[in-house]
């Protein structure tokens, strides 16, 4: 019930976008080095009260550290990280309002399910009979009451997952911090996880932070997502935008798979831009782009925004390119074309198998034609 | 054909030579044992039944098979169990045994407080430093136990190394008796076991995931409550084969309470020493042994049943 009346409020949850609200957790030039090596460069980020919010980047490219240093387990060298107000410099990790999640989920291995769950309770020093309450809910709602009195060891990869998040949520924190949660359970399962994490989230109104290096799993999770790559934030912005509108050819080439069709700008302005490619196509896009004539710009577009036809065309050199099919991939709803140019390059297309026909209307090696529509794509100039 | 053949071809070559392999690798610990631990104990029951006399050896029945099936009979029929009536009879070997207990147990402990913060520190010491670390913790092995337990004489004697220092920095006005006292002894043998302390506190600690103690902070425990709800339980197997394997050793030890202890302290390893050595009452000594073998039993059997039920849980 209460997520029925909540649909329509999330749908417009969007407190980054006014600038009265303060951010709940704020990065503030933070930078973290070790040793030599610097970790995190110099990131300032907000982060909202019940946002989901996801750090996605390749291994290696600070989202760890990020999280680390709101657990408490990492100080920042430089800068201010702020949580609900207040100044973390300098406050232990037991004395902070944030609960993990961890990788390896961490579980006390001599201890029951029951006394894992109860262990940061405890901790708290909550009387005994509101500690078994707790508990009980805790397992109720992950669904491992029969599981209770099992050691760590007695579980599937699954079941201790749910006995780490249950954990991680049995304090309430103010923030819950997720690293890699999903990352050790098979796909089926972790895409049922995933939808119970984000009910979760709603129902209990709490603050995730997902560190993540499976661009998927952020998509379906997160609020917003903050692409990461070598200790700077390189994109913020909800799934559709990074997934629409890519700043950069970094950010277009690690969400999804997209085609990038290099060329240089002829004309720029007026909420158009025309790309000119080595052998006379025109690319002309509908976007407001701050560029110069002259730049070498890319063309970014997804595959299921390409249109494959065995016709031409009818405004031939602009928006189309002709080529020869080299790989059809079926994935039974949809299949997968690479149509290779004149030139050597490949251009992947999706098309939606719309009718149950199992010899499809294009072949291996059939001369085609890819086109895309002029708001399909987007250029980038990095 | 080759679905038919081929179980045919593993049935000649496979199963046989596995078999004999088997039994091979069982034969081998086995036949170690026999030769080395069974036989000897043997020998030394065998003389336990026996009589002191003034022979070459030193006790009797001597066997010789130059009298056949029936001298050997005759012989056996001298055995006596008068050498374990006098270990009862005599208060002195009792309290031996007590004593030995006792410095065992509180030696262990000993060894253990000490043991525990050195492989902890080590376990949390830089990942390239761990090398060096658990070769300094082995490299006394290089010198002989009996050399480094002479060396402790030198620092702990009246004029030693230790009562200099204390005097100079003015911390003593007198120097302190050290030396043939029960404090020696302990001194000793904490030094001489601690390897042996360390060693499985180390292999257990340093296998111990990083991250429970990261997710104890994080739920709000301080380090000294992580270190007693999580760490130390989760050691517990390293502490118990610590412990056993510095008590089984510590309790029959004669080396460290001969060179460092006094006149009084009482250790079993000592008296049967004297019973074998001084006394040349051979069969009196063996039956001292045995006893020591039958106390020590339990504790082994109780360590061997620690060891397989932790490599069952591991497996």
């Amino acid at each position: 019930m209460a997520k029925k009346a909540l649909g329509p409020v999330r749908r417009t949850f969007a407190p980054w976008d006014d600038p009265s609200t303060k951010p709940f957790i704020e990065f503030n030039g933070v930078t973290k080095r070790f040793g030599d090596f610097t970790a995190i460069d110099n990131i300032n980020l907000g982060i909202y009260e019940r946002e989901f919010f996801a750090l996605l980047g390749p291994s290696g490219c600070g989202k760890t550290t990020m999280m680390r240093m709101i657990a408490g387990f990492d100080e920042p060298s430089d800068g201010k990280l702020m949580l609900d107000g207040q100044d973390l410099a300098g406050i232990p990790p037991y004395r902070r309002p944030s609960n993990m999640m961890f990788q390896s989920y961490a579980l006390f291995p001599h201890m029951t399910v029951a006394a894992n769950v109860a262990f940061g309770l405890k901790q708290e020093g909550m009387p005994r009979a509101q500690i078994a309450a707790r508990v009980d809910e805790m397992l109720k709602l992950v669904k491992l009451t029969p599981f209770a009195a099992r050691k760590p060891h007695q579980l599937s990869g699954g079941q201790k997952q749910r006995v780490a998040l249950a954990r991680s949520l049995a304090k309430r924190p103010k923030v819950l911090l997720l690293d890699e949660p999903l990352g050790a359970l098979d796909k089926k399962l972790r895409e049922e996880t995933q939808f119970e994490l984000s009910d979760l989230q709603v129902d209990l109104g709490l603050t995730f932070v997902i560190v993540t290096h499976d661009q998927e799993e952020a998509m379906t999770l997160a609020d917003r997502i903050a692409v990461m790559d070598h200790g700077r934030i390189v994109q913020i912005g909800t799934p559709a935008e990074i997934y629409e509108q890519p700043n950069s050819r970094y950010v277009a080439d690690f969400i999804g798979s997209i085609n990038l069709i290099g060329g240089r700008i002829t004309a720029c302005g007026g909420g158009a831009v025309r790309l000119e490619r080595d052998g006379g196509t025109t690319i002309l896009v509908e976007q407001d782009l701050d560029a110069k004539v002259g730049d070498t710009a890319w063309f970014a577009v997804r595959p299921e925004k390409i249109t494959v036809t065995m016709e031409r065309p009818a405004e031939v050199n602009v928006n189309c390119l002709e080529g020869e099919v080299w790989e059809i991939g079926y994935l039974g709803d949809i299949s997968t074309y690479h149509v290779r140019l004149p030139d050597g390059e490949t251009i992947k297309a999706t098309l939606a198998n719309r009718t149950r026909a199992v010899q499809r209307p294009i072949g291996w090696e059939d001369k085609v034609w890819v086109s895309w529509s002029r708001d399909s794509g987007v250029v980038l100039t990095s | 054909m080759t679905a038919v053949d081929a179980p045919r071809i593993g049935e000649a070559l496979g199963p046989a030579p596995a078999r004999r392999a088997r039994w091979l690798v069982l034969a081998i610990p086995y036949a170690w044992l026999l030769v080395l631990f069974l036989v000897p104990f043997f020998i030394v029951l065998k003389l336990s039944f026996s009589t002191a006399a003034v022979a070459q050896p030193p006790y009797l029945p001597a066997f010789d098979f130059s009298d056949g099936i029936a001298g050997l009979l005759d012989r056996a029929r001298q055995f006596t169990v008068d050498n374990y009536l006098w270990l009862t009879d005599d208060a002195l070997y009792f309290r031996a045994y007590l004593s030995s207990l006792r410095i065992a147990v509180i030696s262990t402990i000993l060894v253990l407080l000490v043991g525990y913060p050195i492989a902890y520190g080590m376990a949390r010491a830089p990942r390239r430093w761990q090398p060096t670390l658990v070769m300094l913790v082995i490299l006394p092995f290089w010198t002989s136990f009996l050399i480094r337990v002479y060396a402790w004489i030198g620092i702990l004697k009246k004029e030693g190394l230790l009562n200099q220092l204390l005097l100079a920095v003015g911390v003593l006005d007198d120097p302190l008796t050290i030396l043939n006292t029960n404090a020696a002894v302990y001194i000793g043998i904490v030094y001489s076991y601690l390897p042996f302390m360390v060693l499985p506190l180390y292999a257990t600690l340093e296998r111990m995931d990083a991250s429970l103690v990261e997710a104890a902070a994080d739920l709000g425990c301080t380090p000294r409550r992580t270190f007693w709800r999580i760490t130390f339980p989760l050691s517990l197997p390293g502490v118990v084969a610590g412990c056993f394997l510095v008590f089984i050793p510590v309790t029959g030890e004669f080396v460290i309470p001969d060179l460092l202890g006094g006149s009084d302290t009482l250790m079993i390893g000592k008296t049967l020493w004297a019973e074998f050595f001084s006394n040349r009452d051979w069969p009196l000594a063996s039956a001292v042994a045995v006893i020591l073998l039958l106390i020590l039993v339990v504790p082994i059997v109780l360590f061997q049943n620690q060891e397989q039920r932790r490599a069952e849980r591991e497996a």
